[in-house]
């Protein structure tokens, strides 16, 4: 492979812009940075040899010069951004508002949002950020990420390492701060010295150039930030399978004791006890009394489920009592999960539920509807359905639907937790042959025999409520991520990284003797104006002319060449 | 000693400390300071940066009292969140004058924080109890910090629009003064809300409906005439005005016949503001303050533009993804969750992650970054009302 040897000596890789060590431009190179046509050298890279822009010829050397463009990489994190916005627009297919008509995805859409909606169902926006299409956008940015860092993090690293105190005079005059002054005293050039070292700046010398260095380690700041966001991403990969993360819910009503799923058998759990809170009980809720007015709905303050997890011998018999052994006891809450053997288990979500129900019957014509007989229904253990009264009556729970609704008329079982139980009645009087049937649920007391307009009997005897018992169904959920650590050691890295290479800025000042003059140069990656404050600082009090920002040169240049550009233009 | 009322009066006396600032700093920048700082250490600009720091110091007062009358910090509703979101302006403003030194910020950055403060005011203030889900300590840290990170991009936006108030030409009309007006536009649009609706709280206006929503019916009271009535709604009040359409059907969300019809209030009036503006400056507001910027320095402008973005993103990122996630995962058993509220954060963070690549390359200095730093404060606003109020997830707060 060639090599590109500058005049002070130092031999530079193929596709060097600046020389590693003395900064000439090398010739011939010098539209790789742009720099042929700007009065000021481009310094993002040091004008060292990128691979991206030094070998262009294979397929690979085409894929990773693609890759390396940061033009690229923003375009691909501009695609990203429109994206999650478009996500945006409607809720997505986890977010369907629980109240819905309907949660099917494929009618909600349509049903809620018109034709708009339609085509953003179909289009798969519902369910945008899993997408493939989405997913492939994030792997794109990862990969121009690490190929983006590869391209540059080395060859800056070794122009940094090999750049030496005396630098040659066209890269100084072509810095950004620069000025030139005649017959500076030796007194004065120590001065200054001794200022930026107080400025804790890293002082080196070569035949009487001084240099000037601090804060070098910001440079690496987005390369270690970088490192951070590919953590995360592989996290976010890692997290897609079942052995880094468990995702699992249970509902379990108070009293009742359970395996935790997921845990093998490992755990269970049992609800001691479930409270819901709302504001406005207590004494100290006064202050807030406005506001709970003005609200419809109760404001809740708290949601506890007292509980006790036992750990389950893994070795023992089935059935073995010993081998359930008490593990903690916890309470928890919104906000305040429990943890036991790598499993985190949290408040979720609460029911209210039916145990118990009793019922009198009673003669449709007893203006007084005086019971005939009453009986309590178990609604968690429903085994006895036939109910005899000393009087010779007798009730059959004929059919019980633990939570119910109508459909076309008929009641229709919707889950088997006894929310809104509905009960279908026979009734058996004593000495009649017939049995009357009837349905019964809270609100609600149907006789069929109105339903059939064929007949004109009607039931003599009805079922009511008289009383009820309630208990809370606590869900909660389990979960265990261990993907967690590595998320975290991600963000730390990626905020490590940004507050190095933001909060800490690289400066370095040239004082560079040149026959009777004296050469002042300047360059930071960022902050111009800490920068300058710095040298006014060193200077003060000597004869050293404060530098120049040559950046308005070249702002005022390019004005110049669009009203030139202009002027030809309105001449044709 | 009724502590919400000393911190009520605390927030009154900051308000008006930051209009006396303004007016400072407004002082400072005129002609006859030549000085190469360009007024920094003018008479009015020193006294201007301690009324503000005052004024600020009484808004602290605001805070801190706030907390001990409710018990827990005053970040937990629209009106708590926003006028700590203005109160951070405030504080990122000081810190960035103490850098730069450049009073021309505080004459626009006062006033923003300003409008936003008195935006807040627009929604229920009283002392609200905290739901469930938000009684973690994480929720103080987590909005504290978001709400400071944004701050610090709102100066990246205060300093660009400076920027392009000083730069574009305003010789003649072009898609540039164009666009730049609609950013002043929104503005007038902004206090149009705020007129518009101080003026009929005043006057105690309510209209009362009923109107269906998912089959339920349910009420609500505009106390702005109802131009947009609610879908499917029925005035109850009398003698008030009858809509005169109905909000569209598409339009869900709580309550969103209300908010519909404050929008539209919100630009008519700020349409009446700008036109008569217009009318007495006779040229576009932006060729009107153009002048006054003379003196300002566009590369140092540029320059605080990007150290704002450079100084705000990592707070920013802390604050508004790695807070969020680490209270999400305490919360709701989830560190991340895809609400429009975390998308929108996360739309910010890639929108100011592009800021700093389109800056690694030349040509993107100046005027092209100060539009990004002015469509970059869109988004954070966008996430503070629009998500809020309209997008209703998880996080919404009214
Ligand atoms: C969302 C994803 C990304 C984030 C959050 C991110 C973040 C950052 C940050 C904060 C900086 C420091 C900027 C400054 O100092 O002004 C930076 C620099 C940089 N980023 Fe990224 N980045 C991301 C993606 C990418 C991609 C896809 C590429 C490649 C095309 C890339 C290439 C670079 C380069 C070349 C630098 C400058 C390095 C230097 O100055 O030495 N970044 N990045």
């Amino acid at each position: 492979m060639e090599k590109l040897k500058c005049e002070c000596g130092h031999v530079n890789p193929q596709g060097t812009v600046l020389c590693e060590s003395c900064g000439k431009p090398i010739e011939g190179n010098q539209s790789i940075d742009g720099n042929d046509e700007h009065v000021l050298l481009n310094m993002r890279y040091e004008g060292s040899a990128r691979r991206s822009n030094t070998y262009n010829r294979s397929i690979i050397d085409k894929t990773w010069t693609f890759f390396s463009s940061v033009k690229v990489g923003v375009i691909f994190i501009a695609i990203a951004l429109a994206a999650s916005a478009i996500g945006t627009i409607f809720p997505q297919r986890l977010h369907i508002p629980i109240d819905a008509p309907s949660r099917n995805p494929e009618i909600f859409y349509e049903a809620q949002y018109g034709i708009i909606g339609k085509i953003y169902y179909q289009l798969g926006f519902h369910d945008l950020y899993s997408s493939w299409w989405y997913l492939i956008v994030i792997a794109l940015i990862g990969i121009s990420l690490v190929i983006c860092s590869l391209d540059r993090f080395l060859p800056l690293h070794r122009a940094l390492k090999l750049q030496r105190p005396k630098r040659n005079k066209t890269f100084l005059s072509r810095q950004r701060l620069y000025s030139e002054t005649e017959n500076v005293s030796r007194d004065d050039m120590n001065q200054v010295k001794d200022k930026l070292k107080g400025l804790r700046y890293n002082i080196r010398e070569e035949d009487g150039h001084i240099f000037a260095e601090k804060g070098r380690f910001s440079r690496w700041g987005p390369y270690v930030n970088h490192i951070g966001l590919i953590i995360i991403l592989i996290a976010a990969i890692l997290r897609t399978t079942p052995m880094f993360y468990l995702d699992d819910y249970l509902w379990i009503r108070e009293g009742q004791q359970l395996t935790v799923p997921g845990t093998d058998n490992q755990f269970q759990i049992e609800n001691k006890k479930f409270t819901l809170e709302t504001y406005g009980q207590s004494e100290e809720d006064l202050k807030f009394k406005e506001a709970i007015e003005k609200q419809d709905e109760l404001i809740a303050k708290n949601y506890q489920t007292d509980v006790v997890i036992y750990e389950v011998d893994g070795d023992a018999v089935t059935g073995d009592e010993d081998a359930v052994k008490e593990y903690k006891e916890a309470a928890i809450r919104m906000n305040q999960p429990v943890k036991f053997g790598g499993y985190t288990m949290y408040q979720s979500g609460y029911q209210e539920e039916y145990s118990t129900m009793s019922f009198k019957l009673y003669d449709v014509d007893d203006p007084k509807e005086e019971a005939i007989g009453t009986f309590t229904f178990d609604l968690l253990n429903s085994s006895d359905t036939i109910f005899e009264f000393d009087n010779g009556y007798s009730v059959e729970v004929v059919e019980y639907l633990p939570d119910f609704y109508f459909e076309d008329n008929l009641p229709k079982q919707k889950s088997n937790y006894p929310r809104n139980p509905g009960f279908v009645f026979a009734v058996y009087p004593p000495g009649e042959e017939e049995t009357e049937v009837s349905f019964a649920a809270i609100g609600i007391n149907f006789d069929p025999n109105t339903a059939d307009s064929s007949s004109d009997k009607t039931n003599q005897y009805k079922l009511g409520i008289v009383d009820l018992d309630t208990h809370y169904v606590s869900g909660l959920s389990v979960r265990r991520d261990y993907t967690l650590p590595l998320f975290g050691l991600g963000a730390l890295i990626f905020m490590i990284g940004v507050i190095q290479g933001m909060y800490w800025h690289h400066r370095r000042i040239w004082l560079h003797p040149e026959n009777s003059q004296l050469l002042l140069a300047a360059h930071t990656n960022k902050n111009w104006y800490g920068v300058k404050k710095d040298i006014e600082k060193a200077i003060d009090g000597t004869s050293i002319e404060m530098v120049f920002d040559q950046q308005e040169l070249e702002d005022q240049l390019k004005e110049k060449k669009k009203e030139d550009t202009k002027e030809e233009k309105t001449e044709k | 000693m009724d502590f919400a009322y000393i911190s009520e009066i605390a927030l009154y006396i900051a308000f008006i400390l930051y209009l006396i600032a303004t007016f400072f700093f407004g002082a400072s920048i005129r002609d006859k300071h030549t000085s190469k700082v360009e007024g920094g250490r003018s008479k009015e600009a020193i006294i201007g940066i301690w009324i503000t720091q005052i004024g600020f110091i009484s808004q602290l007062v605001y805070f801190v009292f706030r907390w001990i009358a409710s018990g827990h910090a005053p970040l937990s509703n629209m009106f708590e969140f926003v006028t700590f979101f203005g109160m951070s302006m405030v504080l990122a403003f000081i810190i960035l004058y103490y850098i730069y030194r450049l009073p021309v910020i505080g004459l626009f950055a006062l006033p923003i924080a300003m409008i936003v403060i008195a935006y807040a005011s627009m929604f229920p203030s009283e002392l609200a109890p905290l739901v469930a889900s938000l009684q973690s300590h994480w929720l103080y840290i987590h909005v504290s910090t978001v709400s400071i990170g944004n701050a610090i991009l709102g100066i990246s936006f205060v300093t660009g629009l400076i920027y392009l108030i000083r730069q574009i030409d305003q010789t003649r009309r072009s898609k540039r003064t164009t666009w730049l007006e609609v950013i002043i536009f929104a503005l007038f649009l902004t206090v149009g809300f705020i007129v518009i609706t101080t003026g009929f709280n005043i006057a105690g206006y309510n209209a009362t409906f009923n109107y269906q929503q998912n089959g339920n019916m349910l009420t609500t009271h505009y106390h702005l005439p109802a131009i947009a009535g609610p879908n499917k709604g029925e005035l109850v009040t009398e003698d008030v005005m009858e809509p005169l359409f109905e909000a569209p059907s598409w339009m869900l969300g709580s309550d969103a016949g209300r908010k519909f019809n404050t929008v539209i209030w919100s630009f008519l009036v700020g349409a009446v503001l700008y036109g008569i503006a217009r009318l007495i400056l006779r040229k576009r507001i932006g060729a009107a303050i153009q002048p006054l910027l003379k003196k300002a320095n566009p590369d140092l402008l540029d320059e605080v533009t990007y150290r704002s973005v450079a100084i705000g993103f990592p707070v920013f990122t802390l604050g508004g993804l790695i807070f969020a996630a680490i209270w999400a995962q305490i919360a709701w058993d989830r560190f991340w969750g895809w609400d429009p509220k975390e998308v929108w954060a996360l739309i910010t963070f890639f929108f100011y992650a592009v800021f700093l690549h389109l800056r690694l390359s030349r040509g993107w200095h100046g005027e092209k970054s100060a539009w990004l730093a002015v469509g970059g404060f869109a988004i954070i606003m966008f996430n503070i009302i629009v998500v809020n109020l309209v997008l209703a997830g998880l996080h919404s707060y009214a």
